[in-house]
């Protein structure tokens, strides 16, 4: 891959980084749903601005990691420095750069989503001209309305046969205020109106505005680490100039680091001199990790510093925790160093040891929310080979004892014993995209949720935005698969935190022979302490084999118990069969069982399949073959 | 120590082997039509060439072993033995159906074997049958053969039971073939039964026991039903059409045939079996289960010999082909290692009412087995003996015990 443009294409010439007046820069975004096609028209963008050749595209050229790839959607966002010459219209003729910055597209990255927002002054709002704009969508156009960046409508994939471009172009108008007219149409895929695109970025986004001789100030909107550089910070510079000499320091912590290479990505690295206002680049100062050039926080020049950083810096505040062990104890090192690798590219994820009476050695992770934790385990699972049994997620509560001594539970089996006065949960405000056929069955999934209702609105004829609030505790278990179900797919879910609520809360544990199970301890709102026991409950004596002994379950709020389930002993347990002289196969069949009982956890006297853990806390029915009952052995 | 799949039979232990007696099994594989439950390695023909086929590729079978044991001048078995093969104290024909074949094969079969290797003078020579195929003629016959033992496969006597298994005998033959038995001079006769098939009461089971004890047998085998997922009931219980065996219930059952064989005056002598007496047992199946050697012939069959474990290519016209050409018709073999001898000591023994010498225990199942004891699964008085013996409830969790006994 060539790292330069080729000179023949448009836009050559003007682009030097460090040399680009503002007025000549265009910094923007493209806020869209998960396969809504923002890589696809990306890709065309690369293309058509030529950093990129047909030849060597790569489909969906900005995505590299595999997960992502495979799932469809960007964690970590980019920035590519495309130069443009303007084909049509006033300015047609003109040399210009735009810097596409990549946006993350999920719920859990709001904070990077608002980062990268305000790295830039335009958003184009890509909505797939077959389905219609998304609640995350939606959540993120706001955010780009509050950072008061011009939005550009665009529907995307018109040359689908099952494309409503009028219909879904009233609905954009709609929520940003324009007319239906002024939505461009675009297919990714072939690239029709994709020129067009650009030229209207070019002429409706505003140019970067800073102060050039002011100290240096550069916002990271991103931070990656990479396993042969270090980490790569990408920045985009609002007041003054920063070059590849200077040694830079960060603001929120005060720390300095020696430049070792700063430029742009066109789309590969390439080393520049320098980046001023209104510039997007990189840096690689040799630092190993994330943290230490967060997301948000301010970069600026140790020899002439700013006196105050940019507004907006908060640090990734864990809302999901969850213990993760492994399925063999002696992965704990494993676990440990695979946590350690992860962390380096993550700062969001947080971690320490923990340990289990029923799941052994492992760790508390706190994440972002669901998505976060999805992917971190599977990483762990794909990239480290780990097998591994997550606990049930949960959210952090702050208890406060009636003596006035305040907890923060991250662990439900770490809730205080004794009297509390208050107990608060986090909450958050979330947003419902549906047609309204699904209404109702929404209000009810979301009132059973603890949720109160906001507002609606008709987006269209058809489609409603519902707005709630709700305890995050109550939508981090099956909530998003339950709206789902419910709208056969069709609704979508976008969320934010909202601060905390004072509430109702129990403790339930799950007793299994008399002993309290870690890893099965819940935290619940007190209407619902009884079903939730009765269920888990039922659940485990279908999951847990028949024991010598009977194996009372319970379920129990301090010492009551609220539900109670008994496996009974089992009785028969021998092959009575002829297996005549093929005593290699009774051998087998003994060591196979063998073997199956060494997967088993200990909980006391009590054998205890890895699968309960993971299928107790799961919402699928558990069908009574698990139970042990069959004379199939 | 599986040994790869072909058909070289690994000679060198098998100097050290018969040192406590020598089977022999014989495997016929055909039926008249499969049952439902069954996964056994058996056909149904109705070609009687094909009957043919395979005695004659049987006796070219016996003929390789003999060759392989007795070595020509020199090494194997013979140069142990003033070139005598070893003296075969039980034959056993299993199957399959062994009476498919006519009483007439059955006896040139087994006169082969004797001619081969010498069957000793008390030979425990059993066939099973399956009732609807032996006559009061075909009896005799067997019998003036010499065989000495016969075993029937009853399975029940309720018909809505026999129907769900596929067998085809009208009940009541069953217990009718056991009286055509003792007529014809079977020293020997026993039955199979099969409980805790979906559908059986605990009347059934016992009108089974009972029709089965008041026929004259000396010995008695019940198994639970065991449902393999590749046979045609598994797939009716997959499909929901039938329930799935309950262990409770086969658990109730095997405590009902305890006690019903016992009032009979039959004592069980492994986890399945009974006998009237000592001399009823099945010698045979004894020897597999106190590890002694055997060789098994035709398709499918299992043997064992000094440590070595190998079986027979499955199907029919393989094993025809494989002799055929002149060799041994092994599928696989493997030479067990000191921990597979000790599992299987261990597996074996402690199914036994005699139990397993508490010597043989590892250090560590020496603890286990104390706590076994304390659990009341195996019998303190045998414990304190040196011997390791199941009590009534340990017999039903006698897998349990084992996987505790092992390493």
């Amino acid at each position: 891959m060539s790292p330069t443009p080729d000179p023949g294409a448009p836009g050559a010439g003007v682009s030097l980084p460090g040399h680009t007046p503002p007025a000549l820069l265009r910094n923007f975004c493209i806020i869209a749903h998960i396969d809504h096609g923002k890589s696809t028209l990306a890709d065309r963008m690369l293309q058509l601005t030529g950093v990129v050749d047909a030849r060597k595209m790569r489909d969906q050229y900005l995505d590299r990691m595999d997960i992502e790839r495979e799932r469809g959607i960007t964690i970590k966002s980019q920035a590519v420095r495309m130069p443009w010459r303007v084909r049509a219209g006033d300015r047609a003729g003109e040399d210009v750069v735009l810097n596409m910055i990549d946006t993350p597209g999920h719920v859990d990255f709001t904070y990077e989503v608002s980062r990268s927002l305000a790295a830039c002054e335009g958003a184009v709002l890509l909505v797939d001209a077959a389905q219609g704009i998304e609640a995350q969508t939606l959540a993120n156009l706001y955010l780009a309305l509050e950072n008061d960046l011009t939005v550009i409508p665009v529907l995307n994939k018109i040359d689908l046969p099952a494309a409503q471009p009028e219909k879904y172009a009233e609905e954009v108008a709609h929520l940003i205020g324009c007319e239906p007219a002024d939505c461009l149409r675009v297919s990714g895929k072939t690239g029709e109106g994709v020129a067009h695109l650009l030229d209207e970025i070019v002429r409706q986004v505003t140019p970067p505005v800073g102060e050039p001789e002011s100290p240096a100030r550069a916002m990271i909107f991103d931070s990656v680490y990479d396993v042969y550089r270090g980490v790569v910070t990408y920045v985009r510079v609002i007041d003054g100039q920063i070059g590849a000499r200077d040694r830079i320091k960060m603001m929120s912590t005060g720390a300095v680091h020696e430049l070792l290479e700063l430029g742009v990505i066109s789309p590969e690295m390439v080393k520049s001199g320098g980046i001023g206002v209104g510039e997007v680049g990189y840096l690689i100062t040799g630092v190993k990790d994330v943290r230490q050039s967060r997301v948000g926080d301010t970069v600026t020049i140790a020899a002439r510093p700013a006196t105050s950083p940019l507004g907006g810096y908060s640090d990734p505040k864990p809302m999901v925790y969850s213990g993760l062990y492994p399925i063999d104890g002696s992965d704990y090192p494993a676990l440990r160093d695979a946590l350690d690798r992860l962390k380096l590219n993550d700062a969001a994820l947080s971690y320490e040891p923990e340990t289990s009476a029923a799941l052994g050695f492992g760790f508390r992770c706190g994440f972002l929310g669901l998505l976060h934790l999805e992917i971190i385990r599977e990483r762990l699972e794909r990239e480290f080979d780990l097998d591994l049994i997550s606990t049930a997620p949960n959210v952090v509560y702050r208890v406060i004892m009636e003596d006035g001594e305040e907890h923060q539970v991250t662990n439900p089996s770490e809730y205080p014993a004794g009297k509390s006065a208050q107990v608060f949960e986090p909450i958050v405000r979330a947003t419902v995209l549906t047609p309204n056929d699904y209404v109702g069955a929404i209000m009810e999934l979301c009132q059973g949720r603890r949720g109160q209702l906001r507002g609606l609105d008709y987006l269209s004829a058809d489609r409603v935005e519902l707005r709630y609030t709700l305890p995050l505790g109550e939508i981090i278990y099956d909530f998003f698969d339950q709206l789902k179900s419910k709208t056969k797919g069709y609704a979508s879910l976008d969320y934010e935190p909202s601060g905390e609520q004072e509430a109702d809360l129990v403790k339930v544990d799950i007793l299994l022979h008399g002993e309290a199970v870690d890893a099965f301890s819940s935290i619940v709102h007190k209407d619902k302490a009884y079903n939730y026991g009765v269920t888990i409950a039922a659940k485990l004596r279908k999951l847990i084999p028949r024991q010598q002994f009977e194996v009372p379950i319970q379920a129990a709020i301090g010492s009551r118990v609220i539900a109670r389930e008994t496996i009974r002993a089992m009785r028969k347990d021998v092959l009575a069969k002829c297996y005549g002289g093929d005593i290699t196969r009774k051998r087998k069949l003994l060591e196979k069982q063998k073997e199956g009982k060494r997967r088993m956890k200990m909980v006391g006297r009590v054998e205890v399949p890895q699968e309960a853990f993971i299928a107790a806390l799961s919402t699928a029915e558990v069908s009574d073959q698990g139970s042990g009952r069959r004379g199939g052995r | 120590m599986r040994g790869a799949q072909g058909s070289a039979l690994p000679t060198a232990p098998l100097a050290s082997a018969g040192t406590g007696g020598f089977g022999v099994y014989v495997h016929v594989p055909f039926c008249a039509s499969r049952c439902g439950y069954c996964d056994f390695n058996t056909y149904t023909v109705g070609d009687p060439d094909e009957r043919e086929a395979y005695v004659t590729a049987l006796y070219a079978d016996l003929e390789l072993a003999r060759r392989t044991l007795c070595g020509h001048g020199g090494g194997g078995w013979g140069s142990h033995r003033g070139g005598g093969p070893p003296q075969v104290t039980t034959v056993f024909f299993g199957g399959g159906t062994p009476t498919m074949l006519a009483a007439e094969d059955l006896a040139r079969i087994l006169e082969r074997i004797d001619a081969l290797w010498p069957l000793a003078g008390d030979a425990e020579v059993t066939t099973e049958a399956n009732p609807e195929t032996v006559t009061p003629a075909s009896l005799a016959a067997l019998r003036s053969a010499g065989f000495t033992r016969i075993s029937f496969g009853m399975q029940s006597t309720a018909p809505h039971v026999l129907a769900l298994l596929d067998r085809r005998h009208a009940p009541g033959r069953a217990e009718a073939a056991v009286g055509e038995a003792i007529e014809a001079g079977f020293e020997h006769v026993s039955v199979d039964l099969i409980y805790g098939t979906p559908g059986e009461s605990a009347g059934d089971f016992a009108a089974s026991l009972a029709a089965a004890l008041a026929s004259g047998i000396d010995h008695l085998s019940a198994y639970s039903l065991i449902v393999e997922e590749s046979t045609r009931l598994g797939a009716r219980m997959r499909r929901g059409e039938v329930p799935y065996p309950d262990d409770d219930v086969a658990a109730d059952r095997y405590l009902l045939a305890e006690q019903m064989l016992t009032d009979a005056g039959f004592q069980w002598y492994e986890v399945s079996n009974w006998a009237r007496d000592a001399g009823g047992r099945c010698h045979h199946n004894l020897t597999y289960w106190s590890g002694g050697d055997w060789w098994g012939f035709g398709p499918g069959a299992h043997s064992h010999v000094a440590g070595v474990r190998w079986w027979n290519v499955k199907h029919p016209a393989a094993y025809r082909a494989a002799l055929a050409a002149g060799a041994a018709p092994v599928e696989g073999s493997e030479v067990l290692t000191a921990d597979d001898r000790h599992i299987e000591a261990v597996l074996l023994g402690v199914r036994l009412a005699e139990g397993l010498p508490a010597s043989v225990l590892r250090p560590g199942a020496v603890r286990e087995a104390q706590a076994a004891v304390a659990e009341g699964l195996l019998e303190a008085a045998a414990w304190r003996a040196g011997r390791v013996v199941l009590t009534l409830r340990g017999r039903l969790l006698a897998d349990a015990v084992v996987r505790r006994l092992i390493p």
